[in-house]
């Protein structure tokens, strides 16, 4: 559970972050996601109480920050941009240290559970520096769960790591999710989002817009059907675009691109329309907008 | 206390696979107690210095008490030389392993992990102080306890092995050492702040150990004495100047200041 409310972090000149306001609920996959420099890792630093606001407030699993910081580092976890381990500890020496700082009661317990978790206990005595990249990231993200946080901050968990290694880790937080943690996650990844996320916020300095992702797609561009005809001209097109609930549409070699609201309820509509104009309809389908093209658009128009 | 204990650990389990920082923890201490023995058993087994002392310089009387024959005072006088040079140890020590500490942190980007668990900042500057300022005087006092005993086996004299052990060299293990390790840790914080090279952060912070090498030449030079005076003056003055520095890195050691500052 994050709330934030006008949440503002200024550095000398720059302002990163700017009247933030945000309601995650508990057990939420939240996706925030923005350009370089956008300020998302500034967001996560105040809200993990590495950083305080210049303005606003915000609380996390219910502790105010500024106020009950040590209990907001004792409930979250984070995976800061870097993994940052010891490089030259083993993987449960790295992992041991951290259940001993966040206060673990089982040490050995947890160490053990999670190093299983990852599928490297055989390979807990080996330095961290022998380990790849998607398992260093792996174990960084173990690190940050030793104390079971109910809300877990990943700073861009997939960066920098080759296409299976971005699996690993994907698939990793996937299980994550199945334990019911609030997860916020900073990518620029719009794949990932898509597939991972419960909610994603669009985000330069300041907060454009939050929805699921199917919502923000359709929000952005209305929904587009796509007729397939065997012959199609602008008269057709013409009967189309004279319905009332369509906006737009448009002739592409034989197929009429719609923009409509609601195709579900106008469709049948439609393919009443084209059949009484004798037209030969060989397929239709809904055009699907990636979410980099939503996101590209929100971005730039910001 | 668990935390700072937790850190202590951490920071030796690291630390110490260095080889610079092993280098300087283990083998310095060794030489710089070997050398003064070494010269005890050279002057003590070559026989008669007596004549030395036409040569000595004439501050060499202050030095020296009156019943000390030329040569006793020769060994004192090159061993209180070394005595000065044993000094580098609780310098050295903890601006070796708090450079690579620090910066070595900085390198594996562990740092803001680090505060992101619920540990203060004091605790965490306190488990980094800690734990290079302990083998530093482990060294020194291990290092010093060989030395008497050393020479105790080697000089006959009992006044002269009196001489090693007076005020000035008690005030000097016991309390300028300790003195002396919290300002190499306290400066190689703030230069590790500014460095993202622990070897460049280790040789810069080396710069502490000049007063030694000043006193050194200083007292070769006859400008210094090495009396319980200029010994307590040294402590006071260093006391001084560790406020300074703990003051300094203190507020270095902020959180917000440590992730947004330090480069
Ligand atoms: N310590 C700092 N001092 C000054 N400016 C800073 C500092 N940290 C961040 N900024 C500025 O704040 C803005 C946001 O940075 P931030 O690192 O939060 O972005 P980001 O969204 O995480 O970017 P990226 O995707 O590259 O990680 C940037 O303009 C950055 O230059
Ligand atoms: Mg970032």
């Amino acid at each position: 559970m994050i709330t934030t409310q006008n949440l503002t972090k200024k550095f000398d000149q720059i302002t990163a972050v700017e009247n933030l306001s945000l309601e995650i609920p508990e057990g939420e996959v939240f996706g925030f996601l923005g350009p370089n420099g956008a300020g998302k890792t500034t967001t996560v630093r105040m809200l993990t109480s590495l950083i305080s606001p210049t303005q606003g407030s915000a609380s996390v699993n219910g502790f105010q920050i500024g106020e009950q910081d040590i209990d907001i580092r004792r409930s979250v976890g984070l995976l800061t941009e870097t993994p940052g381990l010891s490089d030259n500890l083993s993987a449960e020496r790295n992992l041991e240290i951290y259940a001993s700082l966040y206060e673990v009661g089982d040490i050995k317990g947890q160490v053990e559970k999670y190093l299983r978790f990852l599928g490297v206990w055989d390979r807990r005595m080996d330095v961290a520096a022998t380990f790849s990249k998607g398992m260093k990231q792996k174990l960084a993200i173990a690190r940050a769960l030793l104390h079971e946080p109910r809300t877990l901050f990943l700073d861009e968990p997939t960066a920098g790591l080759d296409p299976e290694a971005s699996r690993l880790v994907r698939e990793f937080i996937l299980e994550i999710k199945q334990q019911g943690r609030t997860i916020f996650i900073c990518t620029h990844n719009l794949d990932e989002a898509d597939r991972l996320c419960d909610r994603i916020g669009v985000f330069k300095t300041r907060l454009l817009v939050v929805d699921s992702p199917i919502t923000l797609r359709r929000q952005v561009f209305g929904r587009k059907v796509v007729f397939h005809l065997v012959q199609a001209d602008q008269a057709l097109v013409d009967k189309i675009t004279a319905h009332p609930h369509v906006s737009e549409a448009n002739l592409i070699d034989h197929k009429i691109v719609v923009t409509i609201d609601d195709p579900e309820a106008h469709n049948p509509e439609l393919i009443r329309i084209l059949v009484r104009e004798g037209a030969d309809i060989q397929f239709i389908g809904e055009l699907r907008r990636s979410l980099e093209d939503v996101y590209l658009q929100l971005v730039k128009n910001a | 206390m668990n935390k700072i204990n937790t850190i202590i650990h951490k920071e030796w389990s690291e630390v110490f696979k260095n080889r610079m920082v092993l280098f300087t923890t283990a083998f310095l201490p060794l030489l710089l107690t070997a050398i003064p023995l070494g010269i005890i058993y050279a002057t003590s087994s070559s026989g008669d210095f007596s004549g030395i002392s036409g040569d000595m310089p004439s501050e060499f009387n202050a030095f020296c008490p009156e019943n000390f024959s030329g040569g006793d005072c020769f060994q004192v006088f090159i061993v209180s030389q070394f005595m000065i040079m044993f000094m580098i140890i609780p310098l050295a020590i903890p601006a070796a392993i708090s450079s690579y500490s620090i910066v070595g942190e900085k390198v594996n980007r562990s740092l803001e992990p680090l505060l992101a668990t619920p540990i203060t900042t004091t605790e965490l500057l306190i488990g980094k102080s800690l734990s290079a300022i302990i083998p530093a005087l482990i060294a020194t006092w291990l290092g010093f306890a060989i030395f008497v005993i050393g020479s105790w086996i080697m000089i006959t004299n009992p006044v002269v092995i009196g001489n090693f052990l007076d005020g000035r060299w008690l005030i000097a293990i016991f309390i300028i050492g300790p003195l002396m390790a919290l300002s190499a840790v306290s400066f190689s914080i703030i230069i590790s702040s500014r460095v993202n090279d622990p070897r460049v952060a280790e040789q810069v912070s080396m710069i502490i150990i000049l007063p030694v090498l000043a006193a050194f030449f200083g007292q070769m030079a006859g400008i210094i004495i090495l009396n319980v005076t200029f010994m307590v003056t040294s402590a006071i003055v260093l006391a001084l100047v560790d406020a300074i520095l703990v003051y300094l890195s203190i507020r270095l050691f902020q959180r917000e200041t440590i992730i947004t500052r330090w480069k």
